[in-house]
């Protein structure tokens, strides 16, 4: 062990507000030269905000920011990356049609003496840092060609050849296999060897708990714990991610299930990709929940069963019957709608009215003889709005003029029309208020009382644990578990609050369990 | 229910930058109106000839405005139009004016076809696509006519394709008002062309919403190299000949005819009405430039200034 750590970062009392809502509210956060530190917390609980004013893109409201003793003056992209501060991107900063060693050293090449970029320079010097590091990248490669582990290698090569004292890695594992991951271990013990600092975000409490030397724990914007991780067991780490909620969704309540005829029934289905292997059964009136990490398979899945990616083996059965999916159209014709998870690109057209956006997986039934029925538009616009109480200024306005609540509303109106029996969401309350994600939540519930069958994805357990009658839990691409919700409660626990939060940390203690098996099987 | 306010002047003003192709008609209709009477501008043998000159571009632009909504681009349109005058002059020589249409027909389909296939099945952009079959369809105009003249000698072809008049009133004007109705409708009303506007706006939900994109994208492409085509049978009809160069740079006028109407190049966006009057008002310009004495060079700037003045005053301000 090195004598007194020396202090790489030093936040001190950083507050963030975004309209109204405190993001960070007095976060201290400090960072020593050569520990991996981990940074955890729940969604939302202001581990991206606080990564992004050390990153210079958000300017905190209040608070102080050293970087090796000398305190940080202005806020700004550049000022942060002067300071020796570089951070990797979840969406690749990499330009795919460069080699890495044209990536590496972008804007900074060298220079022969004609003044021309000296190639071979950058290939030399993006070698020797690949050396250094022990891990075998060709610098000569390009990058569109690469996996994504050689590419989160070499976005991070790119940080260290700017001399970057303080690394931020935000869950750079995600797109990594077990190999590629070990190959990142390496790697970042190499530079904390040499003295860098390195800020580690990720949900795999495993993956932190091999590579982390200490942690921060965030929860609602504040600091709740900064400790070895030698005190941080994986159970106390989750108590205090869950910790106790100031407002929940515990009061939504959660009807008995009147669980009816089989509707879908999936065996043994594999993506393209992702999933492999998949089996489950949906019955008429229930919620099923998918949990799992980014990455771990459930999008793909749903994906799969709408028939964006139509699957390349196994079985996908409706009431019984044997069907085949190819295309979107054949899933919507065979009564299965999919509330995707990018809203704005995937669910809406954001220029195109609301009216516009609700018929637009029902055109053909609106348009019996070609031409479509203007009255049926309104009528089903009308309905929806009402339904969903969708707050608009009519149903000419523009979607984009509308919240993200009422957006999402938009497109799940949408998948309405078109009178589906099997539902799929897709975090469907990403980036919406406490208040819309209530009232999905309780749509959900409905939609299943009225006889649907409905799948929800949701990275917020306590969502799952609130709409859900039986939870899958996926990682990897595989499904690993089924848990019936109700044998997730304490029957001992008559708070309700405390209740939704003990069967959070079950929740999470499968997740966790569901990765480990992964690791284990792969050696 | 409140039905959709049909616009009191005041929302029509409120949106001016939305209608500023309307407006602009007008202006500059006042303005040559007033300063070019003496020269016969308001003359009603003025007027239809601006009709005249204006229907090839304007039947080309409704079917250019299926294209930009869906995202997509044809820069083939003129050469095609240029091809299929040959083919139906040459057609027309052997096997009469039925012969004739056929041939143009099948010119049109068949370039169609083979732009929508390279799009969407290669996955080549439209824009590459149908830049190289501009050169193509020209190459191949000028190949099979030897670069000459082919003339037509069928009354009755010309008649009906693009000479002939009905009292005062060309049969042209018939064709333009026949394909803007008909692309009116289509557009606004039908299920494809909903399809066409959703694929344009927003190709992810559209395809993620059940809608087959690239069908769709195929079948503008078709549906624009037709246009093309029966552009091309009225050039032939209204000279009396089939010739490579008719329709040439034709491309141009058909994209700023949708554009100066509303139509957003970059899709899901689009009214065949604004196209109609874009088309109407490029010939306008056009016609009172040269009634205004200016030398071709003059008027390519002039229209050139006017045609950017009016698309920056519809632009959205940031």
């Amino acid at each position: 062990m090195t004598a007194p750590a020396q202090v790489a970062v030093r936040m001190t009392g950083i507050s963030k507000s975004f309209g109204g809502i405190r993001a960070l509210d007095a976060v201290d956060f400090e960072v020593h030269a050569g520990e991996v530190h981990a940074l955890l917390g729940g969604n939302g609980a202001g581990k991206s905000t606080i990564l992004k004013v050390l990153n210079g893109v958000h300017v905190p409201d209040e608070g102080k920011i050293e970087v090796e003793g000398q305190a940080l003056t202005s806020h700004s992209p550049e000022a942060s990356r002067a300071a020796g501060i570089a951070m990797n991107f979840q969406e690749m900063s990499l330009i795919p049609t460069l080699s890495v060693a044209q990536n590496i050293f972008l804007t900074r090449e060298a220079r022969d003496t004609r003044g021309m970029i000296d190639d071979a320079d950058s290939v030399r010097r993006a070698q020797a840092i690949f050396d250094m590091l022990q891990v075998e990248v060709d610098p000569t490669a390009l990058v569109g060609d690469l996996g994504a582990g050689q590419k989160q290698l070499t976005e991070i090569a790119k940080a260290i050849s700017q001399e970057a004292r303080v690394l931020i890695l935000d869950e750079p594992s995600t797109a990594l296999s077990v190999s590629d991951v070990e190959r990142l271990f390496v790697f970042l013990r190499q530079l904390k060897a040499k003295g860098v600092a390195i800020i580690y975000v990720s949900h795999r409490m495993d993956e932190i708990a091999r590579i982390a030397d200490r942690a921060t724990i965030l929860r609602d914007g504040r600091h709740v714990i900064t400790a070895p991780m030698s005190d941080l067991p994986i159970d106390v780490m989750i108590e205090h991610i869950v910790g106790k909620k100031s407002k929940g969704l515990a009061d939504v309540a959660r009807g008995d299930a009147a669980r009816g005829e089989v509707l879908l029934e999936l065996s043994g289905v594999t993506g393209p990709h992702k999933p492999e292997d998949v089996s489950f059964i949906l019955h008429r009136g229930e919620v099923l929940g998918l949990a799992g990490l980014l990455g771990s398979g459930r999008s793909a899945l749903a994906r799969v069963i709408a028939g964006i990616e139509p699957s390349v083996a196994g079985e996908i059965r409706i009431k019984r019957e044997k069907v085949s999916i190819r295309r979107p159209s054949d899933a919507i014709a065979h009564g299965i709608a999919l509330v995707p998870e990018a809203r704005a690109t995937q669910g809406i057209i954001p220029a195109h009215s609301v009216a516009d956006n609700m018929v637009m997986s029902v055109i053909d039934r609106i348009a019996p003889r070609g031409l479509v029925d203007r009255a049926r538009i309104r009528a089903i616009a009308e309905d929806m709005i009402a339904r969903l109480s969708i707050k608009t200024a009519s149903r000419d306005h523009a979607v984009s003029t509308l919240s993200g609540g009422n957006q999402q509303k938009v497109v799940i109106g949408k998948w309405l029309a078109t009178e589906p029996e099997i539902l799929i969401l897709d975090e469907p309350t990403a980036g919406i208020d406490i208040g819309s994600k209530a009232e999905i939540i309780r749509l959900v519930r409905d939609l299943a009382q009225s006889g649907k069958g409905v799948i929800v994805i949701s990275s917020e357990l306590s969502e799952l644990l609130t709409a859900c009658d039986r939870i899958l839990v996926m990682a990897d691409g595989r499904a690993h578990q089924m848990l019936d919700r109700g044998d997730l409660d304490d029957p001992s626990e008559s708070d309700p609050e405390n209740s939704l939060q003990a069967a959070e940390r079950r929740l999470q203690i499968e997740i966790q369990k569901a990765l480990s098996i992964k690791e284990a099987s792969h050696g | 229910m409140a039905k959709a306010a049909t616009a009191p002047a005041g929302a029509f003003f409120a949106n001016w930058r939305q209608n500023i192709i309307y407006i602009g008609f007008v202006v500059i209709f006042v303005i040559f109106a007033v300063t070019l009477n003496d020269k016969g501008f308001l003359n009603p043998n003025n007027l239809l000839n601006i009709v005249r000159q204006t229907a090839m571009i304007a039947v080309m632009a409704v079917a250019m405005t299926f294209v930009l909504s869906a995202g997509e681009i044809d820069l083939s349109v003129g050469a095609v139009a240029g091809l299929t005058t040959v083919t139906v002059a040459m057609a027309i020589s052997v096997a009469g004016p039925l012969g004739g249409v056929l041939a143009g027909l099948a010119t049109g389909l068949a370039v169609g076809v083979f732009n929508g296939w390279l799009t969407t099945r290669i996955g080549i952009p439209s824009f590459l696509t149908t830049l190289a079959m501009m050169g193509i369809a020209k190459g191949v105009a000028m190949w099979i006519s030897d670069t000459a003249a082919v003339p037509i000698l069928s009354p009755g072809y010309s008649w009906v394709f693009g000479g002939g008049s009905v009292g005062p009133i060309p049969v042209l004007m018939f064709w333009m008002a026949l394909i803007a109705g008909i692309g009116h409708v289509a557009l606004r009303r039908s299920g494809f062309g909903r399809k066409v506007l959703a694929t344009g706006g927003g190709e992810t939900a559209a395809r993620y919403s059940g809608i087959d994109t690239a069908s769709i994208k195929f079948k503008v492409l078709v549906l624009s190299s037709c246009a093309a085509a029966l552009a091309g049978m009225l050039y032939a009809g209204r000279l009396q000949s089939g010739r490579f160069q008719l329709g040439e740079g034709d491309e141009l006028s058909v994209i700023a005819a949708a554009v100066l109407g509303g139509t957003s190049l970059f899709g899901g966006k689009g009214t065949v009405i604004g196209t109609i009057v874009g088309a109407l008002m490029i010939g306008m310009i056009n016609n009172g430039l040269i009634l205004m004495g200016l030398e071709f060079s003059q008027q390519l700037i002039a229209k050139g200034a006017i045609i950017i003045l009016a698309v920056a005053l519809s632009q959205k301000r940031r």
